[in-house]
């Protein structure tokens, strides 16, 4: 019972905090739509069968907010450890699995709450998105979410100062969101660059959405939403073990 | 009735003992002080009792739970204020306390009271809406005490407590700790590196250096322990003034720190003619002499051969310090 209470409060102190930093809840969504409204604007003579760029762009762009979200939630841990509140957490009389639960939840709630509202641009750029297709995409979405939080708080246990923020960014973040077809189609790319994308696993989350929300994708759904699931589930894993190892 | 117990605890970083085969026994309910310099091994040595840090060998037994097997146990039965800051500045005051209450499994219909109560203790009732980050320096202070107080510990451990704050707020903080021992009933164990502060507040002191304990007892029985009065003469230069010193029978020790020289002698005010005679023979020019009664600062000098105060560390102290700060 008190181990739910951990799990909770955990998960609470990731939604205060979110709700009270307005800047980057604005700043989060100000990016996507930068993406959809000046990217995708720009190619707007690029058509793909009969589907328009920005449309194609759209299930993309959701899946890159629910990357930089997730990603960073996992790193806060880090932020933690820097302003010494990780102590005070990982010195309580709970296990380190329901620290890891509250914190993977919480970055997961908030990643959710910002990828819907960015989900709900669909109808201001004209994406066609039906009531099924919107509630088909949530529950893929937390997948990807978890999958992602967990790969933040495996990096987090695994480096020590926050100077390598920046390294992550640049090394990770950035190609795991080139890489994974969100910009251009996969069928269409180079065979070296459809060979790395496949290594992505992002790759295979913004297949899954493209298939729900757009009907089309280069990977069948049944592929695409397996290996997702099996990368999210092993990322949960290995991050609830690497949680438990860190000092 | 033992709060604590140690057995042969240690702790080795490197080779390095930071704690080395400390057997140290605490009573319920008495406020235990370690003073040390910095690197002696006093946060080492909390936290492992803490569970913060895994001992390299021995163990030790906290409110009779065993410190390794009974870890939760353990964390349940004990308040902790760590050296460094470890709030969330993000939240509120009421917040940060309403997670450690739900955290440390606090009853839900005793937690509103029991917040309130100790932020009473604290003083800070009126202030636990506001966000963590507009607190000062000594606010915070409060309320990590305030906080490490909420799951009823029996033990509290406070780990420099008032490092950093100004005179006045830790006068206050100390008042806050001797009425919270007075009114709670706990053992409370504190570092500290303000001598006067410790011999005003603590039942028992040990100190500490090189992971060991040098000595242990009141405050009362280490200062007499000493023997005698403290001649402290401030010359011009200490080249084999401390031998010289040390040919009087009535010395039983003799310190150079600086160019203060500390004299610890029986009749303190007959031995400053002697010693004022010797000098000017010397030709050594004498500055100032003070005598006084022992302090716990010359029990600490007597005992380490150092100041609490002399922040340059050599260097396998440097070394201590580093290792220390990797450990946690």
């Amino acid at each position: 019972m008190s181990e739910f209470e951990a799990v909770y409060r955990v998960w609470l102190r990731e939604l205060i905090r979110y709700g009270r930093d307005k800047g980057r809840i604005l700043s989060s969504l100000v990016q996507p739509l930068l993406f959809l409204v000046i990217f995708g604007g720009g190619f707007g003579f690029v058509k793909l069968g009969n589907i328009n760029y920005q449309s194609f762009l759209f299930p993309g762009i959701v899946a890159m907010s629910l990357m930089t979200i997730s990603i960073s939630s996992g790193l806060s841990v880090i932020w933690d450890r820097e302003f010494g509140f990780l102590k005070e957490i990982l010195v309580a009389p709970v296990s380190r699995m329901s620290i890891f639960a509250g914190k993977a939840l919480g970055g997961c709630t908030t990643a959710m709450i910002q990828g819907i509202i960015v989900l709900c641009l669909s109808f201001v750029i004209g994406v066609p998105l039906t009531i099924s297709t919107f509630l088909m995409s949530i529950p893929v979405m937390v997948i990807i979410s978890l999958g992602i939080v967990s790969i933040g708080l495996i990096i987090a246990s695994l480096i020590e100062t926050i100077e390598n923020f920046g390294v992550i960014m640049n090394f990770l973040i950035f190609p795991m969101i080139f890489l994974s077809g969100a910009f251009f189609p996969l069928a269409d790319a180079p065979q070296w660059l459809k060979y790395v994308s496949y290594i992505d696993p992002l790759t295979y989350g913004v297949e899954s959405l493209r298939n729900i929300i757009l009907g089309v994708a280069s990977l069948p759904f049944s592929i695409s939403i397996s290996v997702i699931s099996i990368f999210s589930l092993c990322a949960i894993l290995i991050g609830g073990m690497a949680f438990n190892r860190q000092k | 009735m033992l709060a604590i117990e140690t057995f042969n605890l240690t702790k080795e970083f490197d080779g390095l003992k930071a704690v080395d085969n400390l057997n140290l026994q605490i009573n319920q309910g008495e406020i235990f002080g370690l003073l040390g310099p910095n690197g002696a091994g006093k946060t080492t040595f909390i936290s492992m009792l803490c569970t913060i840090l895994k001992p390299s060998s021995g163990t030790a037994k906290v409110n009779d739970f065993d410190l390794i097997k009974q870890q939760n146990e353990v964390r349940k039965s004990i308040g902790i204020v760590f050296q460094d800051p470890s709030l969330d500045n993000r939240l509120t005051g009421m917040e940060n306390l309403e997670m450690h209450a739900g955290m440390y499994a606090v009853p839900k219909s005793e937690r509103k009271k029991r917040i309130d109560e100790v932020l009473e203790i604290v003083t800070l009732s009126d202030r636990a809406k506001e966000l963590v980050r507009n607190y000062s320096g000594g606010m915070k202070r409060r309320l990590e005490i305030a906080r490490g107080l909420i799951h009823y510990p029996k033990i509290l451990f406070l780990d420099e407590p008032t490092l950093g704050l100004d005179p006045q707020t830790r006068d206050h903080i100390w008042e806050y700790i001797k009425k919270l021992a007075e009114r709670e009933k706990i053992t409370i164990i504190v570092t500290t590196h303000y001598m006067e502060e410790a011999d005003a507040l603590c039942d028992r002191v040990a100190i500490m250096d090189y992971g060991k304990i040098k000595v242990l007892g009141t405050p009362e029985n280490l200062k007499n322990g000493l023997e005698g009065d403290i001649v402290t003469v401030v010359v011009d230069k200490t080249e084999d003034i401390e031998s010289k010193i040390k040919n009087f029978d009535e010395v039983t020790k003799v310190l150079v720190s600086g160019n203060n020289v500390h004299i610890t002698v029986k009749d303190g005010e007959k031995f400053s003619l002697k010693i004022l005679d010797l000098l000017r023979k010397d030709g050594v020019k004498v500055d100032s002499i003070n005598i006084r009664k022992p302090t716990l600062g010359d029990v600490f000098l007597h005992y380490t051969g150092r100041e609490i105060r002399e922040e340059v560390p050599g260097k396998k102290e440097g070394m201590r310090r580093m290792a220390r700060m990797r450990g946690i």
